[in-house]
């Protein structure tokens, strides 16, 4: 067995606000494994970029505060590295893109000068072969003209093409880590498809490995190998791609995938998450998701009427103990006593599937393992090249390749 | 303004409808719609040197055309650039246009002034995008749903909040909130808070732009079940601007797809995803992302950007990105196709998609599906 890239143990980062210490990320653990895409999904305020940015340690301190946990980079723990060899891991092991490279992107240099600067820091290289590295990380990423181009401002190009430069950026180091945090949610989805697409190609090309942030479940399920699921700033569920989708274990996952509107299920009602995420100053006591959660809810109503063997499932050995707990609207309802009282951590509910809830199947006999998964997907979505289309007759929409 | 010779209040009878360059037949529906919208342009100018003088126009909407009946939902989905959102406030008059016509019950929508135009704004109501920026934050939530209903002289004091607490109430917020300011709310609760006063006009017609673009996953749904209840319950229609395809489908009785400022197709939402004909429709179904890891369509990935609107291609204007095109040219004979330059690469594409601008027309399928396109069925 291969050993992990990057892992992360029980990573905690607090920040130090004026009303006390609030904590974004919460005994965070995972692994990447070479070549490998691992997905953190998540909604907005859940964790994932503070765990991305705490990777790099790029959070600022104060009033950030890594509160313990290791970050290990093939065995190297980047928390105990000074600043200096901390310069020498970002951009060159361990590289990033950000969900909005406009903001990214200095505007007063040119693009290749911005490239340059990183080879030139970490390769040891001329100007001149710097720019010629520079040039051929333009081509790689689909920049056409790129001996023209590396001399345009950010503001000369589109988004699409920006992304790009920040993805040549990234790459020109041949970092064997890229973080890529929300790399498309400000592009088109037209635009997306092509980022996403050349991401998947400089992967294969290269062995690189890739944690990929982002809100959007879609992208997750084309992209990602392994994915773990964010509420509240902990992993809530973490499993194989094919897994999470097939047999989602934790109640938030599976409000989350029935909540998104899917094409070709036209106007069927939308089941919702009653209530709204947490805000990291005032958590809940106990799992930080039962105020919203539907299936502590389904328990205690199905206790309160006779049915507890019914409705807890095997291996759980949640107590049937029923007690009113209120909403964040500040409204009453009957939950499972455990769940408004013990926070559940990450168990490996089923081989290599972890969940973190009581009212899950083996939850109480799972072992508490560190989330390991070195797995490949196994369908990787077919892409045609707009200009190059299969041969078929061309009046039919089909044959265009919509339809398997 | 020289479209708006007809007096206001004289009810207009639907006119056959024909456009220079749009032929698509606008044909009103026993009962008349709602809304329709013939041959529409919103043109801005590009003003250069000293003295301003206007040298261009960037052409954001260039001859839209489509009827949206009571009580229904058209969709209007493209990418961003395409003119969608100009569309929707060209509609209301909150951007004047530069041609075309908009009629709201029959009745010559911009021909109205003064005092009569403000009854018919009572009726048009528009949600926006981004529920921080479209609410004032030094009022309070009971004022600025309130502020319409005195404005437009509906209620006064006790009454007027009584009402306030109503509408709260039926966004599914606790009327207490009233004294609070926007940034008390989270996101998904000032959207509601958009909501209460877009209705708190009882308004026929709503003008949703990208109502839940800016909300997490699991609020979306929330926003999108409001929306479906009050169209149900209050016979509103909406016309539901956004660029995520899988919420307009779910959302929609009809959706047009906008390509640079023109209609490039059209028809019933589920026929739209189930038999898409034109190639800017394929592919971007495609592009969007299934939330199935063994996906099952195969994805078109378009060469180069959206063109710019002030400089758009000539003839077609997706020819430059379009698949089809280039693969009916590979096999055409050469006085049929031209060489044009596209993302900096030659590509030979079909001549009549370069010299020629396609116009709506119907396709193979469901009643009611129209596409712009030489070549598809």
């Amino acid at each position: 067995m291969q050993q992990p890239l990057l892992e992360l143990k029980n990573l905690n980062v607090g920040f130090d606000t004026e009303r006390g210490l609030i904590r974004p990320v919460r005994d965070v653990s995972l692994s990447i494994y070479p070549g490998q895409t691992v997905a953190l999904v998540g909604e907005s305020g859940c964790g994932k970029s503070v765990t991305a940015l705490s990777i790099l340690r790029l959070i600022p301190q104060p009033p950030g505060r890594i509160l313990g946990g290791e970050v290990l980079l093939e065995g190297r723990d980047l928390l105990k590295l000074s600043e200096k060899q901390m310069r020498g891991v970002r951009g060159k092991d361990i590289a990033m893109i950000f969900q909005e490279p406009m903001t990214s992107l200095n505007p007063v240099y040119t693009i290749g000068d911005q490239i340059v600067e990183a080879i030139t820091l970490h390769q040891g290289v001329s100007t001149r072969e710097a720019y010629q590295i520079a040039e051929e990380s333009l081509r790689d990423v689909g920049i056409s003209d790129p001996h023209r181009r590396i001399h345009e401002y950010p503001h000369q190009m589109s988004g699409g093409m920006r992304q790009r430069v920040m993805i040549a950026m990234a790459l020109s180091c041949k970092p064997k880590l890229l973080i890529a945090d929300e790399p498309t949610t400000a592009l088109d989805v037209t635009i997306q498809a092509q980022i996403l697409e050349l991401l998947r190609k400089l992967q294969q090309e290269r062995g690189m490995s890739i944690l990929l942030i982002t809100h959007d479940l879609g992208v997750v399920a084309e992209n990602a190998d392994v994915v773990g699921v964010m509420y509240a700033s902990r992993v809530v569920e973490f499993a194989t791609v094919e897994d999470l989708f097939d047999r989602p274990q934790h109640p938030y996952t599976e409000g989350l995938f029935r909540s998104i509107p899917k094409l070709g299920a036209h106007h069927e009602r939308l089941e919702t998450i009653p209530g709204m995420v947490p805000n990291p100053m005032r958590f809940p006591a106990g799992c930080k998701f039962h105020p919203r959660c539907p299936r502590t809810r389904g328990c205690a109503n199905a206790i309160k009427s006779g049915r507890a063997e019914a409705a807890i499932p095997k291996g759980s050995n949640v107590p049937p103990d029923v007690v009113q707990a209120v909403d964040a609207e500040g409204e009453s309802f009957p939950a499972l006593r455990k769940c408004i009282e013990v926070e559940p951590t990450l168990r490996e509910v089923h081989g290599s599937h972890w969940a973190a809830c009581h009212v899950t199947e083996n939850f109480d006999k799972a072992p508490g393992t560190v989330p390991q998964l070195e797995h490949r997907r196994e369908v990787v979505p077919v892409t045609i090249e707009g200009d190059a289309l299969p041969d078929v007759p061309v009046t039919n929409a089909a044959a265009m390749g919509l339809k398997a | 303004m020289a479209q708006n010779a007809t007096a206001p209040n004289s009810p207009i009878a639907p006119l056959p409808y024909v456009s220079s360059r749009d032929s698509r037949l606008v044909a009103p529906a026993t009962g008349g719609p709602l809304l329709e919208v013939r041959d529409l342009r919103t043109w801005f100018p590009i003003r250069r040197g000293v003295f301003s003088s206007t040298v261009g126009h960037v052409k954001a909407v260039d001859g839209v055309s489509f009827n949206i009946q009571p009580g229904k939902t058209l969709g209007m989905v493209g990418e961003s650039g395409c003119g969608k959102t100009t569309v929707g406030r060209t509609i209301l008059r909150l951007i004047p246009k530069h041609a075309g016509e908009v009629y709201y019950k029959g009745q010559d929508f911009f021909a109205y002034h003064g005092e009569e135009l403000r009854n018919l704004r009572r009726q048009m109501q528009i949600v926006f995008q981004d529920p921080v920026s479209s609410l004032n934050p030094r009022m309070t939530v009971g004022n600025i749903i309130g502020e319409p209903i005195e404005v437009h002289g509906i209620a006064r004091g006790a009454e007027k909040r009584e009402m306030v607490a109503g509408l709260l109430k039926r966004v599914g917020l606790d009327p207490t909130y009233a004294a609070r300011y926007p940034h008390e709310f989270s996101g998904g609760q000032r959207q509601r808070v958009g909501i209460a006063r877009a209705l708190a006009l009882s308004p026929d017609f709503i003008v949703c732009d990208e109502p839940v673009s800016a909300l997490d996953v699991s609020i979306q749904s929330q926003i999108l079940n409001l929306l479906d209840d009050l169209q149900r319950e209050r016979n509103i229609a909406y016309l539901f601007i956004a660029h995520n395809l899988a919420v307009v489908e779910h959302f929609s009785d009809e959706v047009a797809v906008m390509y640079l400022g023109r209609i490039v197709e059209q028809a019933p939402a589920r026929e739209l995803y189930a038999n898409p004909k034109h190639p800017y429709t394929i592919a971007l179904l495609s592009a969007v992302p299934e939330p199935n890891p063994r996906p099952k369509k195969h994805r078109i990935v378009l060469k180069g950007e959206v063109p710019s609107p002030s400089n758009p291609p000539t003839g077609c204007a997706f020819h430059p990105r379009c698949p089809l095109t280039r693969q009916l040219a590979a096999g055409a004979s050469a006085n049929e196709t031209v060489q044009i330059t596209s993302g900096g690469e030659p590509v030979r594409v079909m001549g009549r998609c370069v010299h020629e601008a396609p116009t709506l027309v119907p396709k193979k399928g469901e009643p009611g599906h129209v596409a712009a396109c030489w070549f598809t069925e």
